[in-house]
């Protein structure tokens, strides 16, 4: 009987079309607006991934990574000084404009390392040497800048120049980087260049990043530099933690993303319970007809709920399928920000069940309170 | 079961009442029905519109619920059957011939007919296999995976007493089974059942209009706003109407 329940769904390829096509949206538009947005959480905690050190010293006040509250120069010789440190070297991370040989201005992310370590550096070089940062007026462009450069008909090479507050800075190196919330291209220098390129301030120390000696434990770290110093220390997985957290609290991202996922269930719901329905209606009487020849309530349940898990798993499938073809497409573009981990898939997932059990359930009831005499009208 | 193999009749029904209320309305579709259907002996039931055969016969044949009275299928009283046994029952021991066929559209005349033996827990190879012999002798056997919608409706008709047949029930209930169809089909479709379906142990009950063909009864209940008026025998069936 399950066999011939499967014909009968297939059979009706109008309706089965429109059961998978309103499933497969549903489950399309669920895991992609949650990939968009899970990528888009994930690139607001880019930095902390391209600068990779294991903790993070900012002023009090800083409650995020991409927020930034200068300090004076010389907290990075006070954390120095706290027991367990094995080093700590100051971080210059800021927004400015760089302008361009065609007279145009590009904000960049500046980023200025430690010139002696150059810890926080790009984790992959695709030209020259990161060493070469040390050359004068010398920076590292990531793929981005080459991106947004190219969209101005500038082709960025090592030995191209720019300005950045009107001071030369000239490319040894292109690197890569992840791509962050705030889009604007990662420009790599030396910590004491970046302050000539800053606009001249009393307080110019963005972070300090620091390594623990071997063998100390880092919650214990943080928690002794912050005493000593009264700055905020973060391990680097609480730093990305609290900027997700900041930007689902502060923007109005989760909104409408939300929004979106929301609209998508309950077309799902809408689309998928109704043709659902109709289909159990104008195959009442055939329903009816089975209940007459000694089917029971089990028999057609199961035969229901096969038929609901069918287009179910069909456009589950689609949904997710089409999903991740958008997420390979736009990934090897670089945006929109995509990420669909487990949780997504399993969540897309049981949003479907939950849209299968409630169309079948309709079914069921209906199918319960009708008479097996209506074969007979 | 207590039944006795072949009892002397199939179904009996003693001061049996059915009312619909619909609302305020309250209509009394049978009015204390005395009636009896025979083993070996194709019954039918014959009387103006409205006058209650198809609630008669979906009474007995256990898909609807009486309010008065009782109705005994081969010795079965339905109102000691619960709703699953009752489908069972009715699964094991009714055959059913619609007004409109039922065929399920989607499934193949073979596919249509195994419906009645898969429900009894035949296997599809068995279920196809006596399905198939059976489409074969109503002359279907051509077009074993025809569609419902590309046979004409004489042989859709026959699909379904294919259908009604093959569990082999003692019980055969076809409701206007002519209806839809032209004379020479209906015809077709009479002998048909008086062919394949009319044995000793089994009864065969037709509600019909169709005073064409009333000679094909053994015998014929007469009904009238909801009781029986009158029943011919043999001889007159003959004669009635034609
Ligand atoms: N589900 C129902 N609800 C309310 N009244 C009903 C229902 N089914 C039948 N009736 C009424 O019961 C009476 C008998 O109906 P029934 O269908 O048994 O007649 P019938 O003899 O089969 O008629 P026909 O020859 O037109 O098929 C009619 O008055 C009908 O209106
Ligand atoms: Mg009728």
């Amino acid at each position: 009987m399950l066999r011939l329940a499967l014909k009968m769904l297939f059979g009706d390829r109008a309706k089965y079309a429109m059961l998978v096509c309103g499933l497969s949206f549903c489950a399309l538009l669920m895991s992609q607006q949650t990939s968009v947005f899970c990528g888009l959480l994930l690139w607001t905690t880019a930095t902390v991934r391209n600068i990779r050190v294991p903790i993070w010293v900012a002023d009090s006040k800083v409650e995020q990574v991409n927020e930034v509250v200068p300090m004076r120069e010389v907290e990075v010789q006070r954390v120095r000084s706290v027991v367990g440190v094995e080093w700590a070297v100051p971080l210059f991370w800021n927004i400015l404009q760089a302008r361009l040989p065609d007279g145009t201005f590009q904000g960049v992310q500046l980023t200025g390392l430690d010139s002696a370590s150059l810890v926080g550096r790009p984790a992959k070089m695709r030209e020259g040497r990161i060493e070469d940062l040390r050359l004068p007026n010398a920076v590292i462009v990531d793929q981005v800048a080459l991106e947004k450069f190219r969209k101005r008909g500038i082709s960025l090479k090592v030995g191209a120049v720019f300005e950045i507050n009107d001071k030369e800075a000239r490319v040894v190196g292109i690197c890569e980087t992840e791509r962050s919330f705030l889009g604007q291209p990662y420009v790599f220098t030396t910590y004491s260049r970046a302050l000539e390129y800053a606009p001249l301030q009393r307080k110019l120390l963005s972070f300090i990043l620091v390594q623990p000696k071997p063998g100390v434990p880092v919650p214990e770290l943080l928690r002794r530099i912050s005493a000593l110093s009264g700055l905020r220390a973060f391990s680097s997985d609480q730093v990305a933690w609290d900027t997700l957290v900041w930007y689902i609290r502060n923007t109005g991202i989760p909104i409408s993303f939300g929004t979106v996922v929301l609209l998508g269930i309950v077309v799902g719901i809408a689309i998928a319970g109704q043709t659902f329905y109709l289909f159990v209606h104008e195959n009442m009487r055939y329903l009816a007809a089975l209940k007459a020849m000694g089917a029971s309530f089990g028999v057609l349940a199961q035969m229901v709920v096969l038929q609901a898990f069918t287009v179910g798993f069909i456009g589950y499938g689609l949904g997710v399928g089409l999903a991740a073809l958008f997420g390979n497409a736009v990934l090897q573009k670089g945006q929109p920000p995509f990420y669909m981990p487990w949780q997504i898939l399993a969540f897309t997932g049981v949003v479907i069940v939950f849209i299968c059990l409630l169309s079948a359930l309709v079914g069921l009831i209906k199918i319960a309170r009708t008479e097996a005499a209506m074969v007979f009208k | 079961m207590s039944a006795p193999p072949v009892p002397d009749f199939a179904v009996k029904t003693a001061g049996l009442g059915k009312t619909y209320s619909n609302g305020d309305s309250v209509v009394h579709a049978l009015k204390s029905v005395d009636f009896e259907a025979r083993c070996g002996e194709l019954l039918m039931i014959v009387g103006p519109s409205g006058c209650g055969k198809t609630t008669l016969l979906s009474v007995i044949c256990g898909t609807l619920h009486y309010n008065a009275g009782a109705v005994t299928v081969f010795g079965q009283d339905l109102s000691k059957l619960s709703q699953g046994k009752l489908t069972a029952f009715r699964g094991k021991n009714v055959g059913f011939v619609f007004q409109q066929f039922n065929l399920i559209p989607t499934w193949t005349a073979l596919e249509n007919v195994t419906v009645p033996m898969l429900l009894n827990g035949s296997s599809r190879s068995e279920a196809e296999k006596a399905a198939a012999a059976l489409l074969k002798e109503v002359g279907i056997g051509e077009k074993l995976q025809a569609l419902p919608t590309q046979l004409s409706g004489g042989q859709q008709q026959r699909v379904a007493i294919a259908r009604a047949l093959v569990h082999e029930p003692r019980l055969l209930i076809c409701d206007e089974p002519t209806a839809a169809l032209d004379a020479a089909s209906g015809r077709r479709v009479l002998e048909l059942l008086k062919e394949r379906a009319c044995r000793p142990d089994r009864c065969v009950i037709v509600v019909t209009h169709d005073s064409r063909i009333f000679s094909f009864a053994d015998r014929i209940a007469e009904m009238e706003d909801g009781h029986i008026k009158a029943v011919h025998g043999p001889d007159a069936c003959q004669s009635l109407y034609v």
